[in-house]
């Protein structure tokens, strides 16, 4: 198990203020608002969130991968390494995708081009970066194919994607991403598309290779059993914004945003199985879409604690409320903690 | 392996039989008929035809002309013209080459220029590029290839006089500087509408490829714009060319009929317009053949290509 790293060490990714906006047809639509936040080498950050929440969009603007400027404007810094990213030349991110940040995907099936053999695609991920002869890039794509754990690696270096299944071709996805050995890697849903058994063994991969190489990891998720698996520290995302921020322990056992609690019930547990004490959580509603958030609170018309005339009025900002390293976007988060607390059930 | 290639050249025998019948009777069907050259000499008298036409042969029921046309032909001999009396074969052999210059030619630079095209317009989709290629590809369909010609020739050969206005090599001098002059109206003429066709399927099949998720992880794992482009995109969007290619194969007779007639090339689309004109029956039967085994031929070579270029595609 990886410590989470103590503060006093530089992190290796600094977002600030980071906002995204989509255009079209002359409007433009904010999809995330000005995040901020850290990863430490070694950490786990989970970003947690339903789909529209501005989680995948957020890591894609990590990695420079969102359309060019006529659909979309990004501001606010992302820094790695004491270089804000947004600001480099495309030629220039060339060179920090891969050493840098590196990013494995959610769909398994098609992230590797089906026309090239699967050996062929890790090795030009380092032929354009390191100065390798043909035979150091070949050990070192056996090595990775071995580290991944995908058997009889000399022979399936030379297979083609087709012809492998989803579980090894995201262990394919996941040795391009380590052959430059990144500071960061973001892993946007990587287990989703996969059976549980797989998902469990592609967690436990990514948290060995974490181990031995210290890399930081932005992992992002909607599922809190993965979170339970993986993370060291939760960030839970609503609407664009980062409603609630903690250690794992405290965010799984103590939530404290209404969103978050909601999510939390929603997750299946074991010691409910056979009990049918009652309905699985739910949380009422729809994600509102980005360009249409409500007035207040983007969370209110959800939330059970909302109260008129105080959640749809202002914006709560994301502020500790007595717990400085367990941050929460919520108006009435006292009177919640004060009156609800023994109705919740977690 | 060896199953489909039977299987294939058994369909094609089939396919080339069945286009044989049809077509010979076709064409026996036509008002003229293979005497009628004869009957508008000077001094022909109906019985001078009936003798011609028993040497011939044509007196005899069709189907039996059929087969003896059939048999002769698989043992290879296609029949002699019959304006010179020279075999079929020979004069298709003779025209060919005028083609293949022609079309191999504007083949290149039509592949060439449409794939470019049409690659950077997709690349830059909605961009000041690629509403002109579109704008320019609907011009180059819209204008009937012969006023193309006609203009060209009008301008370039009339007017300025800087290229010939016809014809392949000028008689007397045939160097290789010669037949390179002639070839540039024609074969650029013969291109125009190729690279309109060529850079509009190329740009379709670009952006079905574009928003792949492996072009992504192509630019995850941080490839020069360069090599996502050839490497993920460009490769991939070629497969679906490979089988247009292979369509286009067979145009080799019928494609350049128009470039070939306008710039008196003596190539196998103008063999066609004149045999057709003679009542040439044994030539235009030897074109008809060439061009459906010149079909069954390119759908092969493109199953194959497809087969090579495509991992997830197995021949059988």
């Amino acid at each position: 198990m990886t410590t989470p790293s103590s503060s006093t060490t530089d992190p290796v990714l600094s977002v600030r203020d980071l906002t995204i906006r989509f255009k079209a047809r002359g409007r433009e639509t904010p999809v995330v608002h000005g995040i901020d936040f850290d990863i430490h080498g070694g950490e786990t950050l989970a970003l947690v969130g339903e789909s529209g929440s501005g989680k995948s969009v957020t890591s894609f603007a990590l990695m420079r991968l969102l359309p060019d400027a006529r659909h979309c404007t990004i501001e606010g810094q992302v820094n790695i390494g004491g270089v804000n990213l947004l600001e480099l030349t495309e030629r220039k991110m060339t060179s920090v995708r891969g050493p840098k940040i590196a990013m494995i995907f959610q769909e398994p099936l098609t992230s590797l081009n089906p026309v090239h053999r699967v050996g062929d695609q890790i090795a030009e991920a380092i032929r354009y970066h390191r100065k390798m002869t043909r035979a150091q890039i070949r050990d070192r794509v056996l090595e990775l194919l071995t580290l991944v754990g995908i058997p009889d690696p000399e022979r399936r270096m030379s297979a083609y994607p087709g012809a492998m299944s989803g579980g090894m071709r995201q262990r394919v996805v996941i040795a391009m991403a380590l052959a430059l050995e990144p500071d960061l890697l973001i892993a946007d849903e990587p287990t989703t598309a996969l059976d549980v058994t797989v998902q469990a063994q592609i967690l436990e991969l990514l948290r060995d290779i974490q181990n031995r190489t210290g890399m930081a990891m932005l992992f992002i998720t909607h599922d809190f059993g993965v979170v339970a698996e993986i993370a060291d520290r939760v960030m839970v995302m609503y609407s664009g914004r980062i409603v609630e921020e903690g250690r794992l322990e405290d965010v799984l056992t103590q939530p404290r945003m209404p969103y978050t609690q909601g999510l939390l019930s929603s997750v299946p547990r074991l010691e409910d199985a056979g009990l049918r004490t009652g309905a699985l959580g739910t949380i009422e509603g729809f994600v509102p879409t980005a360009g249409n958030l409500p007035d207040g609170c983007s969370f209110h018309p959800r939330c059970p604690h909302a109260r008129p005339g105080v959640c749809d009025t202002a914006m709560p900002a994301l502020e500790p409320h007595g717990r400085p390293d367990h941050p929460v976007r919520c108006l009435r988060i006292e009177d919640i903690a004060a009156s609800d607390m023994e109705d919740l059930s977690v | 392996m060896l199953r489909f290639l039977l299987n294939r050249v058994l369909q094609g025998a089939v396919l080339i039989l069945i286009v044989s019948m049809i077509g010979f009777f076709v064409i026996n069907l036509a008002p003229g008929g293979p005497l009628s050259q004869y009957a508008m000499t000077p001094g022909m008298s109906q019985a001078d035809l009936d003798r011609i036409a028993a040497q011939m042969g044509l007196d005899r029921p069709l189907p039996v002309q059929y087969l003896d046309w059939l048999g002769n032909m698989l043992i290879g001999d296609w029949g002699n013209s019959y304006r010179d009396q020279s075999p079929v074969l020979d004069v298709v052999w003779r025209h060919m080459w005028a083609t293949l210059l022609l079309m191999g030619t504007s083949t290149v630079i039509s592949v060439a220029l449409g794939t470019l095209v049409g690659v950077l317009g997709a690349l830059k989709r909605y961009s000041i590029f690629d509403y002109m290629a579109t704008v320019g590809a609907m011009i180059a369909l819209s204008i009937p290839t012969f006023w193309f010609g006609l203009v060209a020739i009008f301008i370039f050969a009339l007017e300025l006089g800087w290229l010939p206005a016809g014809s392949m090599y000028t008689v007397g001098d045939q160097s290789l500087g010669d037949y390179l002059i002639h070839l540039i109206m024609p074969s650029i003429v013969l291109a125009l509408v190729n690279v309109a066709i060529w850079s509009r399927y190329m740009r379709a099949a670009t952006l079905d490829v574009i928003d792949q998720d492996y072009v992504r992880t192509a630019k995850a794992k941080g490839l020069p714009h360069l090599r996502v482009v050839s490497a993920h995109i460009v490769r991939n969007a070629l497969i679906p060319m490979i089988t247009l290619a292979g369509l286009q194969l067979p145009t080799i007779i019928g494609g350049a009929l128009v470039t070939e007639t306008v710039f008196t090339w003596p190539g196998l689309g103008r063999l066609f317009i004149d045999s057709l004109g003679y009542n040439d029956y044994p030539v235009i039967m030897g074109l008809l053949m060439f061009s459906a085994i010149l079909t069954v031929i390119g759908n092969f070579l493109a199953d194959v290509g497809v087969a090579l270029a495509d991992p997830r595609i197995r021949l059988g």
